[in-house]
């Protein structure tokens, strides 16, 4: 058992005014990192943490940084708060709670990078959260964390919080600096990556909210202390957002390689009572599922990935056995079809496609070829685009018509019997079957 | 193969002739979209008088030349409006950043990306309003249709549709049926799916909404009160105080043995917790 990192004294009224966050210890880190060490010696402290980011893909942030490169020119730190994740809230509640350390984090991460103007792109549903963030900010300017010569150590850094209008496709990094240059977000080729042309042309590091309000505790304990949390491949802890079918849903902060089990039902009370979990996403709707057998998996970004799926934003859907996989799957599929931004043809077609497809499986009219297309289509879309919104849906899509072929064909049958010509109430009534009737 | 069908769709009835189910449902789906619930088409929206509404989401008019960048003599814009642009046009090295808070800013003021709406802020922010357009019509939060001043956004993505988040809003649709003060709309997910299912009312996060609070919900929107104070999202605590732990205030670690329900799935210690919220503060 350890101690909460980031949950630590979430709860303490008044948390996100400076008052209670510098009585609590805010802020110290940041006087540590910009008074007593050069950026280089953070970084350093960053890459032996072994921190992955915790936005969804899980590249060593130390690395990230890295990457910027050293030129005396304009760079810049965006932090991605578009949370659109479905599942995913992980965020919302740091923000919300704890302002003040993600802007410790921003600015002892921009010191790191050399950035010295700094974006927080939050989604535009967060009306509370971002004028929390707002209030936040003038506060940290009034008391000189945040501008000209930040405690008169020469580092510049302006922040400004950035609201986004509504786009899952801006949790992309790329779409989301396209959002935040003011244009439609669609994603960019990569490469050349953020780290060297991203905002404005110029380097910028992107990173989830999550990591960059992990910095401070990596600067006040140490990256190699930090290693030592967690397993050796996922170092630290993550907030767990589950989610779904389970009795206690809600943000859990939880050491890397956790069993599953203890996460969906030790801390989230498990499915309601006489139901068994049918599949888990175990990292927002965008992982594979896994199945009712895959609970005792560590939960940490290896395993996960080793068991055909992924831990991405740490958000864990639970599903249970009441739930038919077809309208999760449908759900699903309406969504990423609705937020494809529509640049790529595989996404934007695929997407399309198989929304047509499940609504026919659901309708009865399909038959178990469908569902063979339905796979090929998926296979089609995953690498094939600029960003990973189509992968996003062909993966889950992928992986519940591969573990639950049985259930969609039974769903198909079933639908077909109920539903002979393809609606309750066919209008008007097709004249052959009245000629046949007739005859 | 569809072309094959439809050509046989042309040919005169077989009378007599048993045509398999599948493949009469085929023929039928042709002329719309399958599934429980097509797409409804889209009517034109017309004012009383009869003439259309204008939206930006609307075919181009090939007829009409480009819009320019509005000037500013014959554009009037409201001073409040143009300072809070200029405001946000500060704040970036590039002005164009400042399109969607630009935009945010006109429909705040308009109630919608009106015409008019587009061309002051494209007039404050010298930029074409076809720009402008091309960024609001990518944003779901950013309204290129007239619509209701009471945003009411149902999440009814995954967590929140397994908690019953499709009956709500058909609740919600039924209660506001025929206010035209209301936009209820099902929303991608709004990231709050610990108080699934949940609503966003103008921006304020209520959960978890149940079928009988709708009334009462509807009813304070109408009024301008807090949309149900004791379920706002802002009072819910981060850690739940029902949640097994071994140690309060701890969490599990990797090494722990997990003594939860290892042979029995479905059986999780001890009671479920409901969420505790603190006593509603009174506002007003």
């Amino acid at each position: 058992m350890t101690d909460p990192i980031l949950f630590a004294g979430i709860d303490e009224p008044d948390l996100n005014t400076i008052e209670v966050y510098t009585r609590r210890g805010g802020y110290e880190m940041l006087r540590k990192a910009l008074t007593t060490m050069t950026p280089e010696e953070v970084l350093d402290e960053l890459q032996a943490s072994g921190l992955r980011g915790r936005g969804g893909a899980g590249f060593p942030t130390g690395k990230k940084i890295s990457f910027i490169p050293a030129a005396q020119i304009d760079k810049y730190l965006v932090c991605n708060a578009d949370e659109s994740e479905p599942g995913t809230f992980k965020d919302r509640e740091l923000m919300q709670k704890s302002p003040h350390l993600l802007i410790e984090g921003i600015v002892i991460g921009a010191y790191a990078a050399g950035a010295n103007r700094s974006f927080i792109y939050i989604r535009g549903e967060y009306v509370e959260q971002a004028d929390i963030l707002d209030a936040a900010l003038l506060e940290a300017e009034a008391a000189g964390y945040l501008g000209e010569s930040i405690l008169g150590s020469g580092f510049n850094l302006s922040l400004v919080v950035h609201r986004g209008a509504g786009a899952y496709i801006c949790g992309e990094e790329t779409g989301l600096l396209d959002s935040l240059e003011g244009k439609r977000g669609n994603p960019r080729l990569k490469p050349p990556f953020p780290a060297n042309q991203g905002l404005y042309q110029g380097p910028t590091l992107i990173n989830n909210v999550e990591t960059l309000t992990t910095i401070p505790h990596i600067i006040r304990i140490g990256g190699a202390e930090y290693a030592k949390i967690g397993t050796e491949s996922s170092a630290g802890t993550k907030l767990v957002s589950v989610s779904g079918n389970v009795q206690r849903p809600g943000n859990y902060e939880v050491e890397l390689g956790t069993p599953s089990r203890d996460i969906i039902y030790g801390l989230a009370g498990g499915p309601p009572e006489g139901r068994r979990v049918k599949f888990w996403f175990p990292g927002g709707s965008s992982a594979p599922v896994l199945l009712e057998s895959d609970l005792d998996l560590p939960y940490d970004f290896n395993t996960l990935a080793e068991a055909g799926s992924m831990l991405g934003s740490g958000a864990i859907i639970v599903v249970d056995d009441s739930v038919p996989v077809v309208d999760v799957a449908l759900k699903l599929a309406k969504f990423y079809k609705h937020e494809s931004c529509g640049k790529c043809t595989p996404c934007r077609e695929g997407t399309r496609w198989t929304v047509s497809m499940l609504e026919r499986v659901d309708a009865g009219l399909a038959t178990p070829m469908d569902l063979d297309i339905m796979a090929s289509v998926q296979d089609r879309i995953i690498g094939n685009c600029l960003c990973v919104l189509g992968d996003a849906m062909a993966m889950p899509i992928g992986s519940m018509v591969a573990k639950f072929r049985d259930e969609f064909e039974a769903h198909i049958e079933a639908a077909r019997a109920r539903n002979p010509f393809g609606d309750e109430a066919p209008e008007p009534p097709p004249p052959l079957v009245q000629g046949a009737v007739g005859a | 193969m569809i072309g094959r069908r439809k050509r046989r769709a042309k040919e005169p009835a077989r009378d007599a002739v048993v045509v398999p189910a599948v493949e009469r449902a085929s023929e039928e789906t042709l002329a719309r979209p399958p599934g429980p619930d097509p797409i409804p088409q889209r009517s034109v929206p017309r004012f009383g008088h009869g003439s259309r509404v204008p939206g930006w989401d609307d075919a181009v008019d090939l007829t009409k030349d480009p819009s320019q960048i509005p000037d500013p003599a014959t554009t009037p814009v409201d001073p409040e409006l143009r300072a809070e642009i200029e405001a946000h046009m500060a704040k970036y090295p590039d002005f164009r950043s400042a399109a969607i808070p630009a935009l945010a800013a006109a429909q705040r003021h308009h109630g919608w990306c009106s015409p008019e709406a587009i061309e002051q802020a494209a007039c404050v922010m010298r930029l074409t309003p076809g720009y402008l357009v091309s960024v609001a019509s990518f944003y779901d939060m950013l309204e290129t249709r007239p619509v209701g001043r009471h945003a009411v956004y149902v999440c009814t993505n995954i967590s929140c549709s397994l908690c019953g988040a499709d009956a709500l809003i058909e609740r919600i649709r039924e209660e506001t049926a025929g206010d035209p003060d209301f936009n209820v709309r099902a929303f991608e997910c709004l990231g709050a799916c610990d108080i699934a299912p949940m609503v966003s009312v103008e921006g304020v996060y209520v959960g978890p909404v149940g079928l009988d609070e709708v009334p009462t919900l509807v009813r304070q929107v109408k009024e301008g009160s807090p949309p149900l104070p004791d379920k706002q999202l802002r009072l819910r605590k981060s850690t739940d105080p029902g949640a097994a732990r071994a140690v309060p205030g701890t969490m599990p670690t990797a090494g722990t043995p997990h003594p939860y329900g290892g042979e029995m799935p479905g059986q999780a210690p001890g009671p479920p917790a409901a969420i505790e919220y603190p006593p509603p503060e009174v506002e007003q």
